[in-house]
């Protein structure tokens, strides 16, 4: 077969971004990393905490060593990483255009894309929240482990998922008090050894409550919550008002799929994931063959199984530009998908793996 | 299916309304250590009850006396025989769902994972805190350990009174 010397794009140099680039290097395939940021490592340079998983999976290791790590790889193999560079448009015939430092534009021919573009966070409209003060988590997480600035002193998270009740974690080792972490749902969303360990701490965790206002005059001064009914609605007589000068919103997350939306790929809306999201085959493959979708934009799931999901993409495009034979592809990615498979297990994973089914039965039937 | 005479009710399961396992819920679990077992030798306690993909304690316990196996949803079990309470576990998990506890006469000791600043010192009074943060009684720290291996994760030993034995699980951050 004849190789493809055009460059594969990967857009987004997060885990599930980095990890395609570094699969796609290792096959001699030619490829280009480009990011938005600054610096790369997309969300793993906040992530001070252990992960989970198996050894295998880097478990008990922080993401932020692991992103130091998968940045020494990438660039030990010598990929062409191109920060500050802000991917802008993409037609379906593979022509990226770029624009870098906010002053140079240009456009290139792609063999493949891979898009590792991640999610946004989710915020909830409230009376007050347009106060300084009121931020999501993941802004919150920034300021602390990025920039070492404590947002306030005082804080209230809403949202008892992991990305809540880490957060959480992470505002009190950096010297902040958190007030409470409320949930409007019945039951905390979070893994239990997280909400234990925040728990232990002094922090309440209120379910079925959620947060009907914030006041204040300059700033955040108080959040008013109250108990909600089975609806969601908030019940008459149990506001209460709690002293905070931060509201950190931890809510979900939707995948940011404009890029693939640009280059024609379906959609599909599992809500369970996050919304709207590319379809994609067993192969990360989205219904324009030649551009992929890996990490929080194909299902927001975890940094570890973002990781796998780049190497899978990473894998099966250097295969398809003729870098792999068929053969050491099917043994590369054998790996990589039992370890996926791996993660997706449990009363958390199940969840997501019958999601990730029904996406690639949705491929599968929509455009075989 | 009969439920288990030392199953909870639901009122008693506060892991997921509380954000942290009540006794009952723990015991049902079978991770409680008898007072006998704690006065005999120390004890491991892996308050993990949750199948989520996880099994750094698994890898790190020298004496394969922590089982997870596949696939690694699996909840961990332990094996009480080959334990030797080396604590090798407790900066392992992410989780910080390991503690180890003991019984000598009337005192009680907990060695756990501490990952706030300040960290505490030998001698130390402290005010030694149940699951749901609730301050149980004084406590006196007895070491310190933070060697490079646990990777910025301290291990505190402190001793307390022995009738809270089943309460404590930390301390309050000084
Ligand atoms: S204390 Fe040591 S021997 Fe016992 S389970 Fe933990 S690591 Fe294994
Ligand atoms: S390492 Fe901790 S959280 Fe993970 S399975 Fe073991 S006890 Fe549970």
């Amino acid at each position: 077969m004849e190789r493809d010397t055009r460059p594969a794009v990967v857009v987004g140099a997060g885990p599930a971004g980095l990890c395609a680039a570094i699969e796609l290097k290792r096959a001699g395939a030619p490829v280009l990393l480009m990011d938005e940021n600054a610096k790369p490592g997309g969300q793993l340079f906040k992530q001070i905490h252990k992960f989970f998983g198996s050894q295998e999976h880097r478990a008990g290791v922080r993401g932020i060593e692991i992103g130091k790590d998968l940045l020494r790889e990438s660039l030990d193999l010598g990929i062409d990483v191109r920060l500050d560079t802000e991917v802008v448009g993409l037609d379906p015939n593979l022509k990226v255009w770029a624009v870098e430092g906010r002053r140079r534009s240009y456009t290139l021919d792609a063999s493949r894309v891979i898009l590792a573009t991640g999610a946004t966070e989710n915020a909830v409209p409230f009376p007050g929240w347009t106060l300084p003060g009121v931020m999501t988590a993941g802004c919150a997480q920034t300021l602390i482990n990025v920039h070492r600035v404590l947002p306030g002193k005082r804080i209230l998270m809403v949202g008892s998922g992991n990305v809540g009740v880490i957060v959480a974690y992470q505002l009190i080792q950096a010297g902040a008090e958190v007030a409470a972490v409320i949930e409007a749902a019945p039951a905390l969303g979070g893994y239990g050894v997280h909400t234990a360990k925040v728990r232990r701490a002094g922090v309440p965790m209120l379910v079925r409550t959620t947060i009907v206002r914030a006041e204040g005059n300059e700033g955040v001064e108080r959040a008013v919550i109250s108990e909600v009914d089975g609806k969601f609605k908030p019940l008459a007589g149990t506001e209460r008002t709690l002293d905070v000068d931060t509201i950190c919103l931890a809510v979900g997350l939707t995948p940011s799929i404009e890029l693939a939306s640009l280059a024609g790929c379906r959609t599909f809306f599992v809500p369970e994931l996050g919304g709207h999201m590319p379809l994609h085959d067993e192969f990360m493959r989205s219904s324009v063959p030649a551009v992929y979708v890996v990490g929080d934009i194909a299902g927001v799931e975890e940094a570890s199984t973002a990781m796998e999901e780049g190497r899978l993409a990473g894998i099966h495009a250097a295969f398809s530009m003729g870098y792999l034979d068929s053969g050491e592809m099917e043994r590369r990615t054998a790996d990589t998908r039992r370890r996926l498979r791996a993660l997706r297990q449990g009363v958390f994973g199940a969840k997501r793996f019958t999601a990730k089914e029904r996406i690639l039965a949705e491929k599968e039937k929509e455009c075989p | 299916m009969p439920m288990s005479p030392d199953a909870p009710d639901a009122s008693d399961r506060t892991l997921k309304t509380l954000g942290a396992p009540s006794l009952a819920e723990l015991r049902a679990a079978g991770v409680v250590p008898s007072r006998e077992e704690l006065a005999a030798h120390p004890c491991v306690c892996v308050e993990c009850i949750e199948e989520i993909p996880c099994n750094p304690c698994e890898t790190s316990c020298p004496q394969g006396a922590l089982t997870v196996g596949q696939p690694i949803t699996n909840l961990p079990v332990l094996d009480r025989q080959k334990c030797t309470a080396c604590g090798l576990c407790i900066p392992a998990c992410p989780g910080l769902a390991v503690v180890i506890k003991s019984l000598e006469g009337d005192r009680a000791k907990i060695r756990f994972p501490w990952e706030y600043l300040p960290v505490p010192a030998k001698g130390d009074r402290v005010e030694m805190v149940d699951r749901l943060g609730n301050p149980v009684c004084g406590g006196t720290v007895v070491s310190v350990i933070n060697p490079a291996r646990n990777n910025r994760t301290a291990v505190v030993t402190a001793e307390f009174p022995a009738e809270y034995v089943d309460d404590v699980i930390s301390m309050r951050r000084l």
